[in-house]
């Protein structure tokens, strides 16, 4: 493998770990309004993620700055070509994400409830956007041969686009609620894990049918086995829920995100932006690299940083392992 | 507008914006994490206090400084990707390390720190503490890496059109950097130091006529924050002067413009004050007030020696740069057209000035102020707690005015030629931009100025609830119907 191929798998290997945990934490999110029904109990489900979800965000910005660094051409042509969703995506991360410090800032009713459906909103938006733009790339974006975008600023989007945001959102409403189960104890628990029993199945559709969609694109046994892998995980989950066996779960719907986002990469292969306007401008793996020397750099880079932050990002969900309930929660002290 | 100066808008107000949360965030992180020190190594309720109080503060600001990045690194590809694609190989490199060396670090212990009191023990959650406030330092290096890298680009080579790395340590070392980085974190602490001094003083005058309980944290807040303040300026001075010494060599135009120089002078000397019309690229002004001298000294060390000056540099960087833009369709009105060598003199004389003077102004006040509450004296006039409140707002004016002069100066360009290096590796900021319609650079210029604006007033209203709030406010008293239950947990949202 050379070491373009091989950046083309770390960069899958970062939205990988950003579906993956930022997924539930946007299901939580998406969640808060349903499963929360006191403030005390939305403070629990906010709880859950309140010390990891920052963390998990840092790897969308490392799978950006990595993209940037290894395909220059891939990024510019992504970013620039998604502007409109990309910006919107972008706001939406820009409230959730002072909405975790500020609300329990003030005690107010009022306040509290306009963070609360800033939340609801922000998560819902951020997720179906993110999976929009990553799926609608790897069904191809109308670029020409210099990497811009033809038409006008919503040009980029089709039916995969919607297909690929349904996909992410339904799948991060299902990882959520498993994550809650996971996470709490009492009512919330066992509500969180109804609400994946019941509408999982149906959550899942849109998930079930991208699947089906890129491994026909694909078509290599590779390819296949990645979906089925995920298809297969994802049924297993269920079936694990249903026994209560929350944990277990939780892993195999990790590992249904690990096999749709091999099966999303590997149909994105050997390109990094298919053009729909002509095959002719696609870009592919190698166009889009930087050169050795840069990759041999951020090679090395990565060697050392990523299972440095696997151990300490792991560590902090196993300080914070402990499953949390409504008695948990201190009072509200604001000045 | 058109989309080169639309996106030039968006970049400034966003990053100038993202820069009042930054330094804050470098240099309170630090200081909280030497205040958890003390806590840790004496047991003194007082530096525990402190950590609490500004601690909480460093967390309101925080949060902001973490959305409006993402922004940052976003604006690249989507507001200038011809930029991205032509810089990618290098300017990248130090971005993604930024995240994954640095802000992941900051992410994650961050989060250990808000929810790890009482959890961790206690010299575990203090090291995450340390974690977090060291990796703020390593991402401000990254980050002036990159933006070093364009004022003076250095460690690549140039194949097919594009700069191509060839030393990342020449990147990680780039003379631009050495000088920028020490000014840079001085001026984050120079921002923690008028915020401490500030507050704290305000809160001595606040309970001046009664017994405060907490008077030890104000006063060990504002002897910290003076001194943070005034070794943070004299760093700020030193590290400045090395900067301009550099600036001389390789942006002798930033420095011309910095000055209003119009002529070149032998020896030059330093206007500190300039009336009259300064305006556009007309450099004829009325100084009226020039140290003799001081300006041949500042760029070479003596007082004889001459300084370019804008004229004279001008046919000098036509002569190598070119006169003309290319004929490029893609440059839009400016294909074709002559270059404009001069940046916009009147941003880059004042900005510099300003810069400078508020700088010292805010010093100044910190050590006024620690003179005036020393020993047990109170302050007594209005007019000092005014005079330090509006101090905090000094040095983040500086830090701001200070970006403006240095990314205005190097106009047009986006990457600034290296004098001494690699033949043709510039960019014209004119040939970086996207080539997008307007329409949605102005849909996102508007949304998130708007969006920007609303998160001030919510930041502001937050921050002044909190310091009014004081130690009680981050420390309540335990409640009586508070039941008595270890599972509570230490801090949730």
């Amino acid at each position: 493998m050379d070491l373009a191929t091989l950046w083309f798998v770390i960069i899958a290997v970062l939205w990988l770990g950003y579906l993956f945990l930022e997924g539930f934490d946007f299901g939580v999110g998406m969640l808060l309004r349903v499963l929360g029904r006191t403030d005390t109990e939305r403070r629990v489900l906010i709880n859950t993620i309140g010390p990891v979800w920052d963390g998990n965000e840092v790897w969308l910005l490392v799978a950006g700055g990595a993209t940037f660094a290894a395909f220059p051409a891939w990024y510019a042509s992504l970013f620039s070509t998604a502007y409109i969703p990309l910006l919107i995506f972008l706001l939406a991360l820009i409230g959730r994400g002072v909405m975790f410090e500020y609300r329990g800032k003030v005690d107010s009713d009022r306040w509290r409830n306009t963070w609360d459906w800033i939340l609801v909103v922000c998560s819902w938006v951020a997720t179906f956007g993110v999976g929009a733009v990553l799926v609608t790339n790897v069904f191809g974006l109308p670029i020409d041969e210099a990497g811009n975008r033809v038409g006008g600023p919503l040009a980029m989007l089709d039916w995969h686009s919607v297909l690929g945001g349904l996909a992410v959102a339904g799948y991060a409403l299902i990882h959520g609620a498993v994550f809650i189960a996971l996470k709490t104890e009492g009512d919330i628990r066992a509500r969180a894990r109804r609400l994946a029993l019941r509408v999982g199945p149906f959550a899942a559709a849109p998930l079930v049918a991208l699947l089906l969609l890129v491994g026909a694109r694909e078509g290599s046994t590779f390819g296949w086995a990645a979906t089925t892998i995920a298809l297969a995980a994802a049924v297993l989950a269920w079936l694990r829920l249903a026994r209560w066996q929350e944990g277990q779960a939780f892993a195999l719907l990790g590992l249904a995100v690990i096999g749709t986002v091999v099966a999303l990469f590997a149909a994105l292969h050997p390109h990094v932006v298919p053009s729909t306007v002509d095959p002719a401008f696609s870009l592919t793996i190698a166009e889009a690299a930087s050169s050795p020397y840069t990759l041999e750099v951020m090679s090395w880079v990565a060697l050392f940083g990523t299972p440095a932050v696997l151990i300490y990002q792991g560590w902090t969900y196993w300080v914070f392992r402990q499953r949390i309930a409504v008695h948990h929660m201190p009072p509200v002290q604001v000045p | 507008m058109d989309v080169l100066n639309l996106a030039r808008w968006q970049f400034g107000i966003t990053t100038v914006y993202h820069f009042l949360m930054v330094p804050l965030t470098i240099g309170l992180s630090l200081l909280v994490a030497g205040m958890q020190t003390a806590w840790v190594r004496t047991g003194n309720e007082k530096y525990l206090k402190m950590t609490k109080f500004w601690g909480k503060l460093l967390l309101i600001n925080f949060a902001m400084g973490v959305v409006t990045g993402i922004v940052q690194e976003f604006q690249f590809g989507m507001n200038w990707n011809e930029y991205s694609r032509f810089v990618g190989d290098v300017f990248g490199a130090p971005l993604a390390m930024e995240g994954l060396l640095a802000f992941f670090v900051e992410s994650t212990f961050l989060g250990l720190w808000i929810f790890g009191w009482d959890r961790l023990p206690k010299k575990v959650h203090l090291a995450c503490a340390w974690a977090f406030s060291l990796a703020t330092m390593v991402s401000a290096y990254f980050i002036l890496a990159a933006n070093s890298w364009m004022q003076h680009p250095v460690g690549v080579r140039f194949v097919d059109g594009k700069p191509q790395m060839t030393s990342i340590g020449d990147v990680l070392t780039n003379s631009t950097l050495l000088a920028a980085y020490p000014h840079t974190i001085a001026g984050a602490f120079a921002v923690a130091g008028a915020f401490l001094v500030g507050i704290g003083v305000w809160w001595l005058w606040r309970r001046r006529n009664t017994d405060d309980e907490h008077r030890p944290v104000w006063r060990a807040s504002i002897k910290l924050g003076a001194w943070v303040g005034a070794v943070s300026f004299v760093v700020l001075l030193v590290s400045g002067d090395w900067q301009g010494r550099l600036m001389f060599q390789q942006q002798p135009m930033k420095m011309a413009a910095a000055e209003a120089l119009c002529a070149t002078e032998e020896p030059a000397g330093f206007s500190v004050f300039a009336v009259g019309e300064l305006t556009g690229q007309d450099c004829e002004s009325v100084k009226s007030l020039t140290v003799p001298a001081l300006l041949s000294f500042l760029a070479n060390g003596d007082l004889t020696s001459e300084v370019k000056g804008v004229d004279d540099l001008v046919a000098e960087y036509q002569e190598r740069y070119g006169e003309f833009y290319p004929n490029d369709p893609a440059l839009g009105e400016l294909a074709g057209k002559p270059i404009d060598y001069v940046p916009n003199l009147p941003v880059t004389y004042w900005s510099f000035r300003l810069m400078i003077g508020f700088g010292a102004l805010s010093a100044g006040i910190g050590l006024l102020a620690l003179w005036l509450t020393r020993g047990q004296r109170l302050p007594r006039s209005p007019w000092l707690v005014r005079l330090a409140l509006l101090s905090i707002a000094l040095p983040f004016a500086a830090n701001s005015f200070g970006w403006i002069f240095t990314e205005m100066g190097r106009q047009p360009f986006v990457v600034v030629p290296n004098p001494t290096g690699i033949d043709g590796m510039w960019m014209y900021t004119a040939q970086a931009v996207s080539r997008l319609g307007a329409g949605e650079v102005w849909t996102s210029l508007i949304a998130l100025t708007a969006v920007y604006g609303v998160l001030a007033v919510v930041e502001v209203y937050l921050l002044r609830k909190y310091v009014r709030g004081g130690v009680e406010g981050v420390m309540p008293p335990r409640r009586e119907d508070q039941a008595d239950d270890e599972n509570v947990l230490s801090f949730a949202y």
